[in-house]
């Protein structure tokens, strides 16, 4: 019998890729160390899905998603090897005058810390229709009443009052819908939102989130969620992919990757939060550290950590690999992993 | 880690070690002001002519293998006068740089730490002092005094601590709410040594990096005051005072305005560099141990 | 808070210290060493014309009537009257406002003009040759003084090239323009580096913003970054900055307009000493505080139309 999962991810895999991550490595040059941020990350995005990127803070993840923009300074970051191709375009070598025309317009993108997001000389409304004006020469009386526009389709209330206020006099939660709104002006067809509520309480958290899920329904957007909550990302993603040092562990759709976890590092991540229907009952935190990224062993990353490892895991590169159809692990012992209880 | 390695070392290598911490432009800073300094100390050996002996055969001589810098309107040697205007202006810039340093930082320390009323005074005092242009009011202490060199002194001593007082007053403002003062506060230490022996060294760093800069504006000052015919009488080898008789002749003689000029730069530079480096150095101390 | 209310506190603010700066100037002629009228005359005023000076400036009253009086007429714009010249001081003073005042301003523009480009490239450029040369380029410029660098531009753009005049101040405003050229190089040169120091460290610092980062994110280009989102809030420092140096400014005019024989408020200062004129000194003290604590008053407004954010505090 096929999972009903399964089907889904069947039917996903009918849709044709939207954005393609092949073998993507980063660096960032630091005095005479180089710290590796993604190594070798391949990910394949599919029109209209949500895809979420978890992992703890320094997997590579923020590098990832400004990686596709090409927003890391460089000096000091280099992307040493690898392709993006964004709807059928090669980013990483286009010229930077094209570049700048998919910014904003196919390609968006919504920042962890709000009060830093929006430049706090200028009026809200202004930074949000600025893209617009740029790109598509939007006169001053039109980008207002767009600005009003998108304002509320983000849920400000009364924006006509408000679209001339400044980031400073708005709370985190409406600054971040602001954000949201300036993201979705140019009618893109990727979002990425990098940590979109980490920096938010936790009861904004949920309507942000509910506001993105909303808006991704309204127009069929493809969405990249990066997070370092487990949990954000069950309620919301069709896949998860599981980062590690700069590295994908683990990639499946959402319910594959909760039920049956193919690489200790994604078990070791659900054994350390709380369930809700309270199983297991002893939190596990995972031991160690995570290693430098500018001395990253041989082998496996996770290796030091990893209570199933062996001799051979430090030996060469772990490559990600189809271990189920549509679930992707970068461990030696996958199929042992699966079939631990959780 | 570095520096308790550092601190077993014998002196002599533990001042290579903080000479090979240096960045380049504090090496060439100090490396050129110790050259004026000897320059300054050796001129009567380094030049064959007197400073006021006047050679009225050879007067406005332009730069040549005897004379360097040319001769003036007296036909006096300028490179001699140029390097014995070492003797003035160094001592000059030295004391009215870091005598008022001493005191105002210590003012300012005091007042940041203290608060209240003594802070709110020396605060009412600041603003008033930094309303006038510093030259407007050292030109009208010098008027209501009389001129000569002591009241400039003077003048200096009544009104350049206060840039020394506002900053140490800020850095205290910052430190006095660091744990480690809290710390010497419940070990009971009095206020005296809280702000000498703890806050101090923490508190007086901004005020040595500007000090380089200030250094270079008062010889400014003292070149400035005599070229207005305030400050250093003529006869004396003072810069301004020869730029400012060389004007007279700029047309014929360029060269006993522009080369003491010169000499003042090249000072200005090397007090520049050494505050440049000090500051990058200084910085970097303070981040190495935090 | 509104615009109004912290204009209005802003003003109320200063009144401690324009009477601390009134008293100082006020205080100037009383601190004189012997008697000031016998040391304008040079020792030679006979008693009668001694007595008659001293009523004439109200010297004869008590201290406290004399300080009334001082702050009263000053408020009105009158400011004594000077022996020597035989004339109001607040008149003779007035005369000389405008100049200083148009020299400052040329200045100003002149180190902008300057600064901005160059701060611009040390920035984006940082750590690399050309921030490096800026850099060396400031620390010369910082150290020439401004009496020196006038003669050095007299002689060259004035004399041997002729291009500008180098003493004086024209009739018609063209004149004067042209006249203003040199001066205000002068002090655009020493302040300059001060500026490119401290607008380089704004530049950079706002450039690793995240709105920064934001607004790339939006598809704007690399110069509209700069001058939209990065300029405008690396230039709130600066203009802190220009204000804290206006005292430097004003200080590098004095001799400047006295190197250029330029009729403004410094060349004034230097001739009252000469003569000991103190009326004249005493007066010209209280214009010179005047004129910074109302640059810096402008500069703080400035600085509150730039960000709104001031204004929550």
């Amino acid at each position: 019998m096929v999972a009903p999962e399964q089907i889904a991810a069947d039917n996903a895999a009918m849709k044709p890729s939207i954005l393609e991550i092949e073998d993507l490595v980063v660096e960032f040059h630091q005095g005479n160390k180089v710290v590796r941020a993604a190594n070798h990350v391949s990910l394949t995005i599919r029109q209209g899905e949500t895809v979420g990127i978890v992992g703890e803070s320094g997997s590579g993840k923020s590098v990832l998603c400004r990686s596709i923009l090409r927003l890391l300074p460089s000096p000091p970051s280099f992307v040493k090897s690898g392709r993006i191709t964004f709807a059928g375009r090669d980013l990483l070598s286009l010229p930077e005058t094209e570049m700048q025309e998919i910014r904003g317009a196919d390609i968006a993108m919504v920042f962890q810390n709000p009060m830093n997001a929006l430049n706090p000389v200028w009026p809200i409304g202004d930074q949000i229709t600025e893209g617009e004006r740029v790109h598509r020469g939007l006169g001053t009386r039109a980008a207002r009443t767009r600005a009003v526009e998108l304002l509320k389709r983000v849920g400000i209330p009364s924006p006509e009052m408000r679209v001339d206020e400044y980031p400073h006099q708005w709370s985190g939660g409406m600054v971040q819908r602001a954000v949201i709104a300036m993201a979705i002006a140019g009618g893109p067809k990727l979002i990425l939102a990098d940590e979109p509520t980490t920096a938010l309480d936790v009861t904004i958290q949920d309507q942000i989130l509910a506001l993105l899920m909303d808006l991704q329904a309204a127009t069929g957007t493809t969405l990249i969620l990066v997070s370092h909550d487990m949990a954000v990302v069950a309620e919301t993603c069709d896949r998860v992919a599981v980062m590690y040092a700069g590295r994908i562990m683990e990639l499946a759709p959402t319910a594959d990757v909760f039920a049956h976890p193919r690489h200790p590092y994604s078990l070791g991540l659900l054994r350390s939060i709380p369930r809700i229907d309270g199983k297991g009952q002893r939190l596990e935190p995972i031991p160690g550290q995570p290693p430098s990224l500018s001395e990253l062993p041989a082998g496996c990353p996770f290796m030091p950590r990893c209570s199933f490892a062996s001799p051979a895991c430090g030996t060469s590169d772990v490559p990600l690999r189809e271990v189920a159809k549509g679930h992707f692990s970068a461990c030696i012992k996958a199929e042992e992993i699966a079939a631990v209880a959780l | 880690m570095e520096y308790s390695k550092a601190l077993n070392l014998p002196l002599r290598r533990r001042l290579a070690e903080e000479f090979s911490r240096w960045p380049m432009t504090l090496k060439i800073g100090s490396i050129m002001f110790l050259g004026i300094v000897l320059a300054g100390i050796f001129a009567p050996w380094l030049v064959p002519y007197d400073p006021y002996t006047q050679d009225l055969n050879n007067t406005l001589q332009p730069p040549s293998l005897t004379h360097p810098f040319g001769t003036d309107n007296f036909g006096r040697d300028v490179l001699t006068r140029v390097l014995f205007g070492i003797r003035i202006d160094l001592p000059f810039g030295f004391l009215t740089t870091y005598v008022p340093m001493v005191y105002g930082v210590v003012l300012g320390a005091m007042a940041g730490y203290a608060g209240g009323f003594f802070d709110g005074i020396l605060m009412r005092v600041l603003d008033v002092v930094v309303a006038f242009p510093f030259l407007v009011l050292i030109i009208v202490i010098v008027a209501i005094l009389g001129p000569g060199i002591f009241n400039i002194y003077l003048s200096i001593f009544l009104t350049a601590w206060t840039m020394y007082a506002r900053l140490a007053r800020a850095e205290m403002l910052v430190e006095r709410n660091k744990d480690y003062i809290l710390a010497a506060r419940n070990l009971g230490y009095g206020p005296g040594r809280i702000v000498f022996r703890h806050a101090l060294p923490n508190v007086i760093n901004s005020s040595i990096v500007f000090s380089m800069s200030d250094f270079v504006l008062n010889i400014m000052l003292v070149s400035g005051l005599s070229f207005l015919g305030l400050g250093v009488t003529p006869p004396t080898p003072e810069w301004g005072a020869m730029i400012a008789e060389g004007r007279d002749f700029i047309f014929e003689a360029w060269w006993i305005s522009t080369l003491p000029g010169l000499a003042l730069v090249v000072t200005g530079a090397a007090l520049c560099l050494i505050g440049d480096g000090l500051a990058q150095r200084l910085g970097e101390r303070r981040h190495a141990l935090i | 808070m509104n615009l109004l209310s912290y204009i209005v506190s802003r003003l109320l603010q200063m009144i401690p210290v324009v009477i601390g700066v009134s008293l100082v100037a006020f205080l100037a002629i009383h601190l004189v060493p012997g008697d000031p009228v016998q040391l304008m005359m040079h020792g030679r005023a006979t008693p009668e014309t001694l007595q008659a000076a001293h009523a004439k400036l109200g010297l004869d009253q008590p201290l406290l009537v004399q300080y009334w009086n001082f702050i009263r007429n000053a408020a009105t714009g009158s400011l004594g009257t000077s022996i020597i010249q035989n004339a109001d001081v607040g008149k003779i003073v007035g005369e000389r406002l405008l100049p200083t005042v148009l020299l400052l301003v040329t200045s100003a523009v002149f180190a902008i003009l300057i600064a901005l480009p160059l701060s611009i490239i040390a920035a984006r450029r940082s750590d690399q040759l050309a921030d490096h040369v800026i850099r060396l380029l400031g620390i010369i410029g910082f150290a020439m003084p401004p009496f020196w660098v006038g003669i050095i531009l007299m002689l060259f753009f004035g004399i041997y090239l002729d291009w500008f005049p180098i003493s004086g101040y024209g009739r018609s405003f063209g004149d004067r323009m042209y006249h203003l050229v040199l001066p205000s190089l002068t002090i655009a040169l020493f302040l300059a580096p001060i500026l490119i120091q401290s607008l380089r460290a704004a530049i950079l610092d706002v450039m690793t913003a995240e709105y920064i980062t934001v607004a790339r994110a939006k598809g704007l280009g690399p110069w509209r970054v700069l001058i939209k989102h990065a300029l405008r809030n690396a230039l709130m420092p600066v203009t802190t900055i220009l204000a804290v140096n206006i005292g430097w400014l004003l200080s590098g005019a004095v001799v400047v307009e006295y190197l250029f024989s330029f009729p403004g408020l410094g060349s004034l200062l230097v001739r009252a000493v000469g003569q000991r004129d103190y009326p004249v000194i005493q007066g010209l003290s209280l214009v010179f505080a005047i004129l910074v604590l109302f640059v810096n008053l402008l500069a703080d407004l400035s600085y509150m139309l730039i960000d709104r954010r001031v204004l929550k505090a």
